[in-house]
């Protein structure tokens, strides 16, 4: 049927460019989309998917280029963009938490007015809510910051697709699965389907590759600030839509270490209740944390290290060292240098009798810059400077940098485009040889894959430890789901 | 860092701008008779400002909601306490400063064991402090005038090579307080702490012992300052540290340090407090009342904070 | 039993104030009649309305440090112009309050700390009420007198004033659209801009009514004390500060409660009548204050506490 209607253009972009400073972020960057279609992009961080989406939600007006809603040339703006039924759920959560879930729906719909706008806000959204997510167990009436970070996620996109007195032409979803579990994205999944089945639109942004290629009609490759492909989703496979975005799929020549599980362990944590597998690391071993996200993973790393150190006194030579995932929260410091942010872990080493040697440092961070290869002129340039990918390098060497023997890594190749991945594992098995214990929680099956052992999480303990060529996507995952390992 | 850089882009530029041109307004009234004068009271009441600020901006770099309210209250009961010890005696000078400085790390003590023990913003903390330190100085004071032991007295009030001596103890500090801030390893930490307090604990950052230290370094300082104050003043008196709650925050946000934390910078301070002092005299000179004085004191403060601040997308 | 965030910020001033008044009422059971409970919380009415303006600024992430100087001025307005020529003084606090709608604006579009703007008004305020009476004087309007000093049935004038600020600040507040989009700019100000809505706007109409508050405060403090002076209300600042913490609120993330802020307020008052109660020594009477703010936090503290490991079990 949809062969026979011609498809109505609901945002068309053309043409675009945007530049911030020197940096062109948009160079003619072409985007059309239609309804009753799901279209994918993807693209490297940096390619320009972020700005694209700001030129379409209004955010952001191009200094050339035309953008029209439902064909019709217009103003440009976020009331705009919104009047034509466009809404956006971003890739950083954007409720208030303060609120409660209702009030949230006010706030996000201006068209939610009259006495009774908090009973019809909340049934809208827990309808919402049911046809989404069915079975989510989501209390509507507890306030935003009492939700788990998947709940977060759920409702915001359940609000986004809410109908007050407009229907959502065309939602634009960012990463909208990158805090939920495989169960829920392949809900959401589903129901974008029926939702452009029903003729609305839906942009989808996502790094799981998977997901854009089973769910999408067409697919939008983006590429230093250009489309290089638009095409319909079936002329792509994961390999060709790695090669167009532009980087080349590596095997993995990785060796495990296999059989290093000896000595004195560098670290032990006792099972917690629930199970009977307590955490143990070994010198040189790269240790995996998977399962299903948000079962404890964050917990146990946060665990491990706030036990290591001190909040009183400093400690010359500390035991572990930490990388963020979540850099805006507890990564880098905005203000500072990409210099300073290096090597905050290591000053002690840095120093004599508490005063920074500026020239050692210096020293320890050009050797960093140039082993891990932050792609800056100059170390002095402020960390926000750099793309995410280099900023998570930067978290990187300033991990590495310490002289710890344990490093945890709390999934930090969230949102970091592939080449950066590749470089970031050729260092990690480096130090891993070199005698480091590294204990890596991942969302992603590709690095769990790479661990030497894998401890598996389920409800917050550990369900099962996996060894060497055991470590497999059938395996974790039968042991990430209750019920699982019988099967 | 880099040689001397565009000096526009440094945040206390402004404030040293501003306290030339009010210096300058100030001596042409006058006819240029009292620029001599004008320039050595500005560095004595400076003096003041610029210890308490230092204070008060280290707390401050510790990010949003670190402020020490306890600033007034510790500087009177360090007063009193020490001009009480000192006795009039010249041989108890030392002992009375380390008398004041001991008082300092116990109030220090008092507001970060509040803030940590009872989880309570540090505002509301050191509020709390500063009523209890408050009436232990009115007890221990009794409306009693003590005056300070004449050789310290004599220090308090006189010069060296033409500049006044409080003003050369206070530049004194404040180079300790540079190099802390800039060169040392706390003062890295306090930044880190300032602007991400997670982020900073888990880049490995002692946080407690870092702000602990920092609430006991402004209470130090500031009992330091009622110290000197009390001693230039020829004794204590209970309202002496009132005017300087104000005075120690607006010094350190005119002078450019952030407010939202992790920010700091200690010539600003200097510049910040020349200026306060600078804006009441020229309004004395020039012959206003109290009310329109204070009317123009607030106008001139939001202009140079419009003036200075609002420009941090430009870092 | 589960307890939303919201609730529990309610429970512990109510639980706060509760014990103090026991307190009292066990050392001095004459405060347990109509003319004692005025007595006892008199002055809070002003305070309770100074503290529902601060709440406001803080429930957009900003914090006013101009209040006690601004409700000075406020009360002299009301002592001087809005007794002697009405229409006169109700321009000068209508232009007031568009004062504050204009810092809450300038404070958003520079980007500036409003501690430090406040900072400033704080000092023009001041030398406003200074110019206006140099000296303490002037006098109340009749209706604010009749106002504050009525004798309602059975409750006493304080305790029905404070019920109604109450109940209508937390309809405005917690309640109503506004209060959404108020408490909205202070949890996630981009996100409620990304929704379409004027963060500038809204930030003006917050700001505008935390003046409102604040200019009935200071008529409220006329209406009791019937003169004014520049300096009438100078503890205002910090007093208002303390009822909103003490009322369960927080400086950032739009976490407020004005039922709460309002018993905090109550709180502070009666701690005030408490030390009296206490025959204190007047060299203790402050730092007595002073432990008391401790003791209340600290008992809010222990029942967070007992409260998390409820939620834990």
């Amino acid at each position: 049927m949809n062969d026979t209607v011609p498809k109505q253009e609901v945002v068309a972009a053309r043409g675009i460019k945007v530049a911030f400073g020197a940096v062109k972020a948009l160079d003619g960057a072409d985007l059309v989309i239609r309804a009753g279609e799901c279209v994918g992009l993807v693209g490297h961080n940096g390619a320009g998917k972020s700005t694209i989406v700001n030129v379409i939600n209004g955010g952001l007006t191009p200094q050339e280029g035309s953008v029209s809603y439902d064909g019709t040339p217009g103003l440009h703006g976020v009331a705009m963009a919104r009047a034509h039924g466009v809404r956006c759920v971003f890739q950083e959560l954007s409720l208030c938490p303060n609120l409660t879930v209702n009030e949230n729906v006010r706030v996000m719909h201006a068209d939610l007015k009259g006495a009774s706008w908090r009973r019809r806000g909340l049934e809208l959204v827990r309808r919402q809510l049911e046809e989404t997510f069915p079975g989510h167990g989501i209390d509507c009436d507890s306030t935003v910051e009492d939700l788990s970070i998947a709940e977060r996620q759920m409702v915001e996109i359940a609000i986004s697709f809410t109908t007050v007195s407009q229907r959502p032409r065309l939602v634009i979803l960012d990463e909208p699965t990158s805090s939920l579990d495989a169960g829920l994205a392949a809900q959401l999944m589903a129901y974008v389907r029926r939702f452009v089945k029903e003729g609305g639109s839906v942009l989808l942004i996502s790094h799981i590759l998977g997901e854009i290629l089973s769910t999408s009609d067409r697919i939008v490759v983006m590429k230093d600030g250009k489309v290089v492909a638009d095409k319909p989703a079936t002329e792509f496979d994961t390999r060709r839509l790695v090669e167009t975005m532009g980087s080349v799929v590596k095997e993995h020549g990785w060796k495990r270490t296999m059989g290093t599980k000896s000595g004195a362990p560098v670290l032990s944590r006792p099972a917690l209740p629930g199970s009977t597998i307590q955490l143990e690391a070994f010198g040189g071993e790269i240790i995996g944390l998977a399962g299903l996200g948000g079962h404890g993973q964050t917990e146990a790393l946060l665990d491990l290290y706030l036990s290591s150190s001190s909040n009183w006194w400093p400690t010359r030579e500390p035991k572990m060292a930490f990388v963020a995932g979540d850099r805006g929260l507890n990564g880098t410091f905005g203000l500072w240098s990409i210099l300073k942010n290096l090597s905050i872990s290591s000053l002690k080493a840095l120093s004599s009798r508490n005063m920074i040697d500026a020239d050692c440092e210096d020293e320890v961070s050009e050797r960093w810059k140039k082993r891990i290869e932050i792609r800056t002129p100059n170390m002095q340039n402020p960390i926000l400077s750099l793309s995410g990918g280099n900023q998570q390098k930067v978290l990187f060497a300033r991990a590495l940098a310490t002289t710890s023997k344990v490093v945890l890594m709390d999934d930090p190749m969230r949102g970091v485009d592939v080449g950066t991945k590749q470089e970031v594992y050729e260092i990690l098995r480096a130090e891993a040889a070199a005698g480091r214990t590294f204990i890596w929680y991942s969302t992603e099956m590709d690095e769990i894959r790479l661990c030497d052992r894998v401890y598996v999480f389920r409800d917050g303990a550990i369900a099962a430890e996996l060894v060497g060529e055991a470590i497999t996507e059938p395996n974790v995952l039968a042991a990430s789901f209750a019920g699982g390992e019988a099967a | 860092m880099n040689g001397f850089g565009p000096l526009v882009r440094k945040p206390w530029i402004w404030s040293f701008a501003a306290t030339i041109i009010v210096w300058a307004v100030t001596v042409l009234f006058t006819g240029g008779a009292s620029s001599l004068g004008l320039s050595q009271a500005a560095l004595t009441f400076a003096a003041f400002s610029v210890i308490v600020g230092i204070g008060q901006m280290f707390v401050i770099t510790l990010g949003p909601g670190n402020i020490d309210l306890s600033v007034p209250a510790t500087m009177t009961l360090s007063g009193t306490l020490a001009l009480k010890l000192m006795d009039v005696q010249d041989g108890m000078i030392v002992v009375g400063l380390v008398a004041s400085i001991l008082i300092g790390i116990a109030i220090g003590i008092g507001n970060y064991g509040l803030i940590k023990l009872l989880r309570i913003p540090p505002i509301i903390a050191t509020l709390s402090m500063s009523f209890i330190v408050q009436s232990i100085a009115i007890w221990s004071n009794r409306g009693l005038r003590i005056k300070p032991p004449e050789v310290l007295a004599g220090f308090s009030t006189s010069y060296s090579f033409g500049i006044p001596n409080v003003a050369l103890v206070a530049l004194l500090l404040s180079l300790v307080a540079w190099v802390l801030l800039e060169k040392s390893i706390y003062g890295r930490w306090i930044s880190a702490i300032g602007q991400s307090t997670f982020a900073a604990r888990m880049a490995g950052i002692p946080v407690d012992g870092t702000r602990f230290a920092t609430y006991v370094l402004c209470a130090v300082l500031a009992s330091i300052c009622g110290y000197l104050l009390a001693s230039f003043s020829g004794g204590a008196a209970l309202n002496m540290g009132a005017e300087y709650l104000l005075m120690s925050i607006a010094v350190v946000v005119i002078g450019g340090t952030a407010v939202a934390g992790g920010n700091s910078n200690i010539p600003g301070i200097w510049g910040a407090s020349l200026f306060m002092f600078l804006v009441v005299s020229m309004l004395n000179t020039y012959g206003f009342g109290a009310g329109t004085r204070l009317i123009l004191t607030g106008v001139i403060i939001i202009v140079v904070i419009l003036a200075a601040g609002g420009k941090k997308a430009l870092r | 039993m589960k307890l939303s965030s919201g609730t529990v910020r309610m429970i512990i001033p109510a639980v706060s104030l509760a014990v103090l008044l026991s307190a009292v009422f066990y050392m001095q059971p004459r405060a347990m009649s109509y003319t004692g409970l005025n007595l006892l919380f008199n002055l809070a009415v002003p305070i309770a309305l100074a503290t529902i303006a601060q709440m406001l600024i803080m429930a957009v992430n900003d914090l006013d440090l101009s209040m006690g100087t601004f409700v000075s001025f406020a009360a002299c307005v009301t002592a001087t112009f809005l007794q002697s020529s009405p229409f006169v003084g109700l321009l000068i606090l209508i232009g007031a309050i568009a004062v504050y709608a204009a810092m809450g604006v300038i404070i958003y579009l520079r980007e500036l700390p409003s501690i430090v703007v406040t900072l400033g008004m704080s000092f023009v305020w001041a030398g406003l009420a200074v110019l206006l009476l140099p000296s303490p004087g002037g006098s109340a309007p009749d209706w604010a007198r009749a106002l504050m000093t009525s004798k309602p049935p059975v409750v006493p004038m304080a305790i029905v004033a404070s019920v109604v600020i109450a109940a209508v600040t937390h309809f405005l507040v917690m309640r109503s659209s506004f209060g959404v989009l108020i408490r909205g700019v202070g949890g996630n100000s981009r996100s409620v801009e990304r929704a379409g809505w004027s963060v500038i706007g809204i930030r003006a109409a917050t700001y505008a009514l935390a003046g409102l508050f604040a200019v009935l405060a200071g008529i409220a403090l006329v209406g009791l004390t019937t003169a004014a002076d520049a300096n009438i209300a100078l503890r205002y600042t910090l007093l208002s500060i303390a009822g909103v913490i003490l009322g369960g609120g927080e400086f950032v993330g739009g976490r407020v409660s004005p039922v709460g802020a309002v018993i905090g307020a109550l709180t502070l008052t009666l701690a005030g009548s408490f030390l009296s109660f206490m025959r204190i020594s007047p060299d203790w009477q402050i730092g007595a204050q002073g432990a008391i703010l401790i003791v209340v936090l600290g008992l809010r503290l222990f029942l967070n506490r007992l409260e998390k490991r409820e939620k834990n079990r």
